[in-house]
């Protein structure tokens, strides 16, 4: 069937239509956060004066520094556990034949689907008793948590794509179980492991519940809590501009990690729903 | 899933074997415990405790301002939080919110995938730029249309709202929320339709064009049919996460004007009420929902648990 | 090398499922056995079984006069060639021989020596370095073989690997699997359902009907003295025809006309105290066109009259199709054999009898033919056991 011109610029234009509903919100924030302090109520979608300032401003402080520091470490603890433990459950999952497989099948189904609010009160209370509250550790137990389900599914459907009778083979070639691991089914899981760690991670950075009601200062706070809590370098100041450079700071690397890792996050997130 | 090993019946035979669990049977059953054991516990300890935790805490009076008068009142918070009138409205918001979201993401969703799956042009950048609003925080989006909606510096304010404040009045408040929830979220949902739609066969779209079916005949009666798992899991993910909507409505409104979630009453009951025990039993209620909202769909509709497939079969 | 003994071997699965049931096989040392029969008898699982990949539900594996069911795969050594080839996709050719050496933790330079020895008899030399999945069927099978033959196991395993392969490279691999085996004169159990390949590989063919062995020996025997009609008609291209048959007095009525049976088929058939009620075999090729047999011989047969169905003419021989009036025989075995095959090839089943003729003969698809067949090559089969009644091994 030949491709018509005709066709070809109809589904151009509907692309347009897609990439501007994507990026609209986007760009407007990424504007606000090049405008000056005088023409940022202009309500104009382009700056009219640029200006790096509110970027300055915000590496300025402990204000946002800190919980950018937070968040990088956190999210990223919280994936390199989230992942390892994911991955030996998604691996005994897809592979072995253990008691109690369903029901680890079924815990985390419901965790998946839990309401992450609902833990926030009795967590709120243990995390007090136990001197976790405002920590790195009291954020990052949760993080694990909702990401388990998460990395679980999403491993376990990687998993179930290797040809397992390369373990055999591996087996008889006179490999012991560990090294038929390490050796050929780790070297072929790498790839889903590397997406489910970019879906944790995005997870884990995208996180607000927790983060402010499990946090209250610039020890634990993460940047999306932080954000709201945003005064701007003076009390009395507006925040617009801070806040809008912040959040295209923490969007920058998620953004990026998009572009690069498209194909990958797309089959990530899709593995775990449909069956193949 | 294989059941449990069934030992073979006494053969009558007089020597060989036994049929017990042979080594190598064994260590598989060792090592797949081992294996999802740290898993487990670590979502056991962090949800399984907190949740009877809070169930009991649900039956106490426990005032952190006023901890002194902790005692057990069994079932007075459920009659306090369920006559109170802020709870209701905020069921009813979030209930609205809820449906309306899910409900435009769905069709939205649908024409996005449609869009990524059939587009003859530019196919990786659609795919890839659709994954943006599913990658940004969602308080960044949440700043982005706040401020987008605030009077003078917003765009949208400026444009279409004339000079009324909408970010202060609840109705225009909930179509807010509603529009930067369905942004962030529509494209995952085209995702998941997405993967059902790779599951159409061209072949059969094109035996239904031989048999004359048009665009419309063919999506409804072939696509739509087909893809129903798909949609049904789906539909299932959004409305269970649409249901803890929280961080959009803190952002854009922090709850005022009746714009309030179940989830933003139960923090701040928490967190600026210190109250414990009415936090507790809203945490319980609002789990019970969405667990029942879950047995709706598992069992009315019949959409397939994710991830209770088979497991790998060997 | 190893002298394998399967002692009572039976596996059953988790599920309940029983894959193979008391097999006794003992395997001398060196020997190439074949372990043959339709798809899901328990081939595959009788050999996970010896490979250690699959327990051993009862009875026990001895291997060099050990037992051995307890052992780990790897301390069995062992080597399996996989029908999907399983070769390692992020490894080279040469990583991929080279792996179970690299696992014995052999030195570089051995491993080295021994990799391009294996691809030197392979004819694998100069994909060395390409992967597996820039490389053609046929390839892929001899890096599978190289992979196991590098590290001189004791016996190699393999399950249906010519499979995957097209019809004529099939042929090709049987004779080069069939020479390397014999060249390096290692125990080989060798799984197929292929019964050609049975027939020409091994030195003795295990014939396994759900995960029950029917007959073992070799194929020469299989072929002439099969135990029943289950092994007669799965042994033999084109199939043995089948018909059923009443026999009183040592004489057979049959849809292929009435035969007086020949003093060694009557007394075989006597002492196995044969019911009326039988089922009569005949292999294809011992039918002859009546025109092209010489009088003499004429005697030691019986003849019938039929319309030529379909003559297909293959260049060296004739074969003739022809329809009987009556239903052909039809008991469980053949119906399972039937299936097995396939609609095209249908053994024995449906209402044809296939005749394999001299190229020489006249005959002509439309037109009447009389056929002789040799009465001292009538096998005769019990239909309610499928026994065989004139059995002479
Ligand atoms: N893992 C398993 N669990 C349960 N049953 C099985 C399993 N593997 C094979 N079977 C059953 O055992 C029988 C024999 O299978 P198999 O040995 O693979 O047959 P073959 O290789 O001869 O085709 C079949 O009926 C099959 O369904
Ligand atoms: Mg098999």
């Amino acid at each position: 069937m030949a491709v018509t011109t005709g066709r070809k610029a109809r589904w151009a234009l509907i692309d347009v239509v897609v990439v501007v509903y994507a990026l609209f919100p986007v760009l407007w924030i990424a504007s606000l956060s090049f405008k000056t302090k005088e023409t940022l109520a202009d309500g104009n979608f382009i700056p009219r004066e640029w200006t790096l300032q509110n970027y300055a401003d915000i590496f300025a402080t402990n204000e946002f520094i800190r919980p950018l520091i937070n968040s990088l470490g956190i999210a990223t603890i919280a994936t390199l556990i989230a992942v390892v433990l994911g991955m030996m459950a998604a691996y005994a999952i897809a592979r072995l034949d253990f008691p109690g497989k369903k029901a680890l099948i079924g815990v985390s189904l419901l965790i998946a689907m839990f309401p992450q609010i609902s833990l926030v009160t009795p967590l709120f209370n243990i995390e007090s008793a136990l001197g976790l509250f405002d920590t790195w550790p009291g954020l990052i137990l949760p993080y694990i948590t909702f990401a388990l389900p998460l990395a679980i599914y999403t491993l376990s459907a990687f998993f179930r794509e290797i040809p397992w009778e390369l373990e055999k083979a591996a087996k008889m070639d006179g490999a012991t179980p560990g090294q038929a691991f390490w050796r050929v089914i780790a070297p072929l899981a790498a790839p889903g492991v590397f997406t489910t760690a970019i879906l944790v991670f995005i997870f884990c950075w995208n996180d607000f519940v927790f983060a402010i009601s499990l946090t209250s200062t610039e020890a634990s706070r993460t940047v999306p809590a932080a954000l709201s809590f945003f005064t701007g370098t003076s009390q009395f100041e507006d925040p617009t501009g801070t806040i809008s450079a912040a959040a295209v700071v923490i969007t920058v690397p998620i953004v990026l990690f998009v572009l690069f890792f498209q194909r990958r996050i797309v089959a990530g997130l899709t593995s775990g729903a449909v069956k193949g | 899933m294989s059941q449990t090993v069934t030992e073979a019946p006494a053969t009558t035979e007089p020597r060989g074997g036994k049929a017990a669990l042979s080594e190598g049977k064994k260590a598989e059953r060792r090592l797949g415990l081992l294996l999802c054991a740290p898993a487990a516990i670590v979502m056991l300890a962090v949800t399984g405790y907190p949740i009877a935790y809070s169930i009991w805490l649900s039956l106490q009076r426990y005032d952190l301002r006023f901890p002194a008068e902790r005692q057990f009142v069994g079932l007075d918070n459920y009659v306090a939080v369920l006559s109170n009138s802020y709870w209701w409205t905020a069921f009813g918001t979030t209930m609205f919110l809820t449906v309306v979201s899910v409900a435009i993401e769905l069709v939205l969703g649908m024409a996005l995938a449609l869009i990524m799956h059939r587009t003859l042009v530019g196919r990786g950048l659609v795919r890839t730029v659709t994954l943006v609003p599913y990658g940004i925080v969602t308080v960044v989006a949440a700043f982005s249309w706040f401020y987008a909606w605030t009077p003078e510096t917003g765009y949208l304010a400026n444009a279409l709202a004339g000079d009324g404040a909408p970010l202060t009045e609840q109705w225009p408040s909930l179509w807010i929320i509603i529009l930067a929830e369905v942004w962030k979220t529509t494209p995952f949902m085209a995702l998941l339709l997405m993967a059902g739609l790779a599951l159409v066969p061209d072949d059969l779209l094109k035996a239904a064009s031989m048999d004359g079916a048009n665009a419309w005949q063919r999506f409804t009666k072939v696509m739509v049919p087909v893809m129903k798992p798909a949609i049904l899991v789906a539909l299932l993910f959004r409305t269970l996460d649409a249901f803890r909507i929280f961080d959009n409505i803190f952002v854009l409104t922090k709850g005022a004007n009746d714009t309030s979630s179940v989830s933003m009453q139960t923090y701040n009951n928490l967190i600026k009420g210190l109250n414990l025990g009415i936090g507790s039993t809203m945490s319980v209620l609002i789990f019970i929902t969405v667990a029942l909202i879950a047995f709706v769909f598992i069992k009315v509709f019949g959409t397939a648990a994710p991830g209770s497939d088979q497991g790998g079969k060997r | 090398m190893a002298e394998i003994v399967l002692d009572k071997v039976t596996k059953r699965y988790p599920d309940g499922a029983l894959a193979v049931s008391d097999m006794d096989i003992e395997i001398a040392d060196g020997e190439f056995v074949i372990l043959v029969g339709p798809s899901g008898c328990g081939k595959s699982t009788a050999l996970n079984m010896i490979a250690g990949l699959e327990d051993i539900s009862s009875g026990e594996l001895r291997i060099d006069g050990q037992r051995a069911n307890e052992k780990a795969p790897k301390d069995r050594d062992i080597a399996m060639v996989f029908q999907s080839y399983a070769l390692y996709p992020h490894m080279s050719v040469r990583e991929n021989m080279a792996f179970p050496l690299r696992l014995a933790k052999v030195d570089d330079a051995t491993v080295k020596q021994k990799v391009e020895e294996a691809a030197e008899i392979l004819d694998l030399t100069q994909h060395l370095d390409r992967r597996p999945s820039n490389l053609s069927g046929g390839q892929r099978q001899r890096v599978a073989m190289g992979r196991a033959i590098v590290r001189s196991p004791k016996a190699f395993l393999m399950d249906e690997p010519l499979s995957n392969l097209d019809a004529k490279l099939r042929g090709q691999m049987r004779t080069s699997v069939s020479k390397l085996q014999k060249q390096l004169g290692t125990t080989t159990v060798y799984v197929t359902h292929d019964q050609t390949e049975a027939m020409t590989l091994g030195d003795r063919v295990v014939v396994l009907r759900g995960g029950i062995v029917q007959q073992i020996g070799s194929p020469q025997f299989l072929y002439d003295h099969p135990a029943n009609l289950f092994v007669a008609g799965f042994i033999g291209s084109p199939s043995m025809n089948f018909v059923p048959a009443t026999l009183e007095e040592g004489v057979l009525k049959s849809p292929l006309g009435t035969i007086t049976l020949t003093d060694r088929v009557r007394r075989l058939a006597e002492a196995a105290d044969a019911p009326r009620e039988v089922v009569a075999g005949i292999r294809p090729e011992h039918f002859e066109d009546a025109a092209l047999v010489e009088e003499t011989h004429r005697a030691s047969g019986a003849t019938f009259t039929a319309p030529v169905d379909v003559l297909e003419s293959m260049g060296a021989e004739k074969y003739a199709y022809f329809t009987v009036e009556e239903e052909l025989a039809t008991t469980a075995e053949l119906q399972e054999l039937a299936a097995d095959a396939g609609a095209t090839d249908v053994p024995g089943g449906g209402s044809t009898i296939v005749t394999r003729l001299s190229a020489s003969s006249e005959a002509r698809e439309g037109q009447q033919l009389q056929v002789w067949f040799d009465a001292d090559r009538i096998q005769l089969f019990d239909p309610s056991s499928g026994r065989n009644l004139t059995y002479s091994g």
